[in-house]
């Protein structure tokens, strides 16, 4: 029983890190139907940068905004560098450009900073807290409480606020939304900073756990996209959700099965759900108008 | 005789590959040019997929992965020859895209890129991680096809790197030419057209499942082929050969010379083959430098290097 407790409490630590991935993907998938494959390079640079302003001398919470900060201006200039330019291309061509941009940011990345594995002190000590007989991380309470909070903030952003709304409006209809006064490539670069700070933030509240090095992005967004696969794509509770499904599954995986093969747990259920269930657990049956 | 495009594309192909070794200054070229035949087969069946039927792998190496695996493992465990392991792992792989294929490719849109790449990554890790078959991350010896020494009795002497460079390179133009009549064929026609336009296609009654689920499983097999070729020739393979960055390599080259032609293929898989090459100068700029070609390409010469060229040199053409 412990056991199984276990592996649930890492499942859902590391499924809450793929969840705010996921948050990231969903995010500039629906304002501009771009998966960018990117996202991965944001939460290394989360972590990285954190690293080596902390390293310098600052306070880590200095640090960590500073990361963060610095992240979300990146996204900015990605989107106003590569994906604007490419506006109209089809979709194989900005699979691409998320791609080969993901490949210049860690090609970047290990000239800036190193080759090194580097980690930063956890926020509240390293001492496991006991539950039921499982140890759980202090640490890994701020990663799934960061999910958590960056999920609510989003949905009131959306729900409550104007600015979220025109961005719901865009992804909606973007012609509409121009119509009726949005300011749409505002909404684009508004987006990209947004899952580019919540990817960052993802970064900066793991590093603690995992640790981190130039090269850590690819596989975070391999599995924060299947999480959002897995719960929709688009659908911002399906990928909180989708994420930590994804986390646990991985964790019953390694624990039951083979660590080994954990991270098959995800490619797996990518590949179930596009057999069983393509829209995911949440999306919507979409039709095309002619 | 007025020259058709494809037979242009065959003879221009036939002659570099002939002449080319005459501006040769050592042996080592032979093996370069060997590899970018290589990849050029690959790249190949890329633009079936692609260009043609307008879906994206992101999978591709884990094609070459069987391909190349099944030349390393068949000989020792069955016993076979390694030219047939060659058909052999075409066979599976062929077999496992039509498998994947099959669900997916009835669902509009990227998913075949998302089902291609959970695939990829689930065989280059089952190749890293059986180590008992396969001995992981270390790599594997693979057996001599033999060709050289029974091309040797009947008199015709040629070193390691001579023998591998003309014989991908009359695999390259068999699979060049196969290509072209494929582009040129019924079947062909009805894929350029779904790619231009599925519903229009689907309107005058072409099953675009299937079509979509062919071009797939043939781009399977170039890969797969050029996975063995790739073994054979090393003599030794390792997992790398299945990895995501494999299978990106082989979308950026398609895409980089122009995904809707087979010269545009090999032109991209040509100047990424050599890229490294020349780069090793600067290796820690290598990722930095394929990014950027990657981004800029598709911003400003959408349809790769060479269509691009071809427009400029032909003016309003086409």
């Amino acid at each position: 029983m412990s056991e199984l407790l276990q592996f649930l409490l890492s499942g859902v630590t590391v499924g809450a890190v793929y969840a705010l991935v996921a948050l990231g993907f969903t995010i500039i998938y629906n304002a501009s139907d771009v998966v960018n494959f990117a996202q991965g390079e944001f939460v290394m640079l989360g972590g990285m940068i954190t690293v080596f302003t902390y390293a310098a001398g600052a306070p880590l919470p200095l640090a960590a905004l500073v990361a963060i900060v610095a992240t979300a201006a990146l996204g900015v200039a990605m989107n106003k560098l590569a994906i604007e330019p490419a506006r109209g291309a089809p979709v194989v061509s900005l699979v691409i450009i998320t791609i080969g941009v993901s490949i210049f940011i860690r090609g970047a990345a290990q000239l800036v900073f190193d080759k090194q594995i580097h980690s930063f002190p956890a926020f509240s000590g390293d001492d496991p807290l006991r539950i039921l007989g499982a140890t759980i991380l202090p640490q890994s309470l701020w990663v799934i409480g960061g999910a958590l909070a960056v999920f609510v903030g989003l949905w009131l952003f959306f729900t409550r606020t104007l600015l979220g709304r025109a961005v719901l409006a865009t992804s909606n209809n973007r012609l509409a939304a121009q119509l009726v006064g949005i300011n749409t490539p505002f909404v684009m670069t508004l987006s990209f900073a947004l899952s580019a700070g919540i990817g960052a933030l993802a970064g900066v509240l793991v590093t603690p756990i995992t640790m981190t090095s130039y090269d850590v992005g690819l596989a975070f967004a391999l599995k924060g996209f299947a999480a959002a696969m897995l719960g929709g794509m688009g659908n911002p509770k399906g990928a909180l959700v989708g994420g930590f499904l994804l986390g646990v599954l991985e964790g019953l995986t390694a624990g039951y099965l083979s660590s080994q093969y954990k991270d098959a747990a995800a490619f797996i259920v990518i590949l179930g759900v596009l057999f069983f269930l393509p829209q995911g657990l949440f999306g919507r049956k979409s039709t095309d108008r002619v | 005789m007025r020259l058709t495009p494809k037979s242009v594309t065959l003879l221009a192909l036939v002659v570099l590959i002939a002449l080319s070794p005459i501006f040769f200054p050592s042996g080592f070229y032979y093996r370069i040019g060997a590899l970018i035949f290589v990849n050029a087969l690959a790249v190949t069946g890329i633009v079936i997929l692609t260009g043609w039927a307008g879906q994206i792998s992101l999978g591709h190496a884990g094609f070459a992965g069987i391909g190349a695996y099944a030349c390393a493992l068949a000989p020792v465990h069955w016993g076979i020859h390694p030219a047939l392991a060659v058909v052999l792992g075409a066979a599976i792989s062929a077999v496992l895209a039509w498998l994947v294929g099959r669900p997916i490719l009835r669902l509009k849109g990227y998913y075949l890129a998302v089902a291609s790449l959970g695939m990829g990554i689930l065989i280059s890790m089952v190749l890293n991680n059986e180590r008992e078959l396969t001995r992981g991350p270390d790599g594997i010896d693979v057996a001599e096809l033999g060709l050289r020494g029974v091309l040797k009795d009947a008199g015709l002497d040629l070193s390691n790197g001579q023998f591998w460079y003309f014989f991908c390179g009359i695999v390259l133009i068999l699979g060049a030419w196969l290509a072209l009549n494929l582009r040129d064929s019924a079947t062909g026609r009805a894929l350029r057209a779904l790619h231009g336009s599925e519903v229009a296609a689907k309107t005058v009654g072409m099953d675009v499942a299937r079509l979509k689920l062919q071009a797939f499983v043939i781009s399977a097999v170039y890969a797969s082929v050029a996975g063995s070729l790739l073994a054979l020739q090393n003599k030794f393979i390792t997992p790398d050969v299945a990895g995501f960055m494999h299978s990106v390599e082989m979308v950026t080259m398609a895409v980089l010379g122009g995904v809707g032609s087979v010269a545009g293929a090999i032109f991209g898989a040509a100047v990424l083959t050599l890229l490294p090459q020349v780069l090793t100068v600067f290796a820690e700029y290598e990722q930095l430098v394929l990014g950027a070609v990657m981004v800029l390409v598709m911003i400003f010469l959408r349809e790769g290097v060479v269509p691009s060229i071809l427009r400029k040199i032909r003016g309003r053409g086409e």
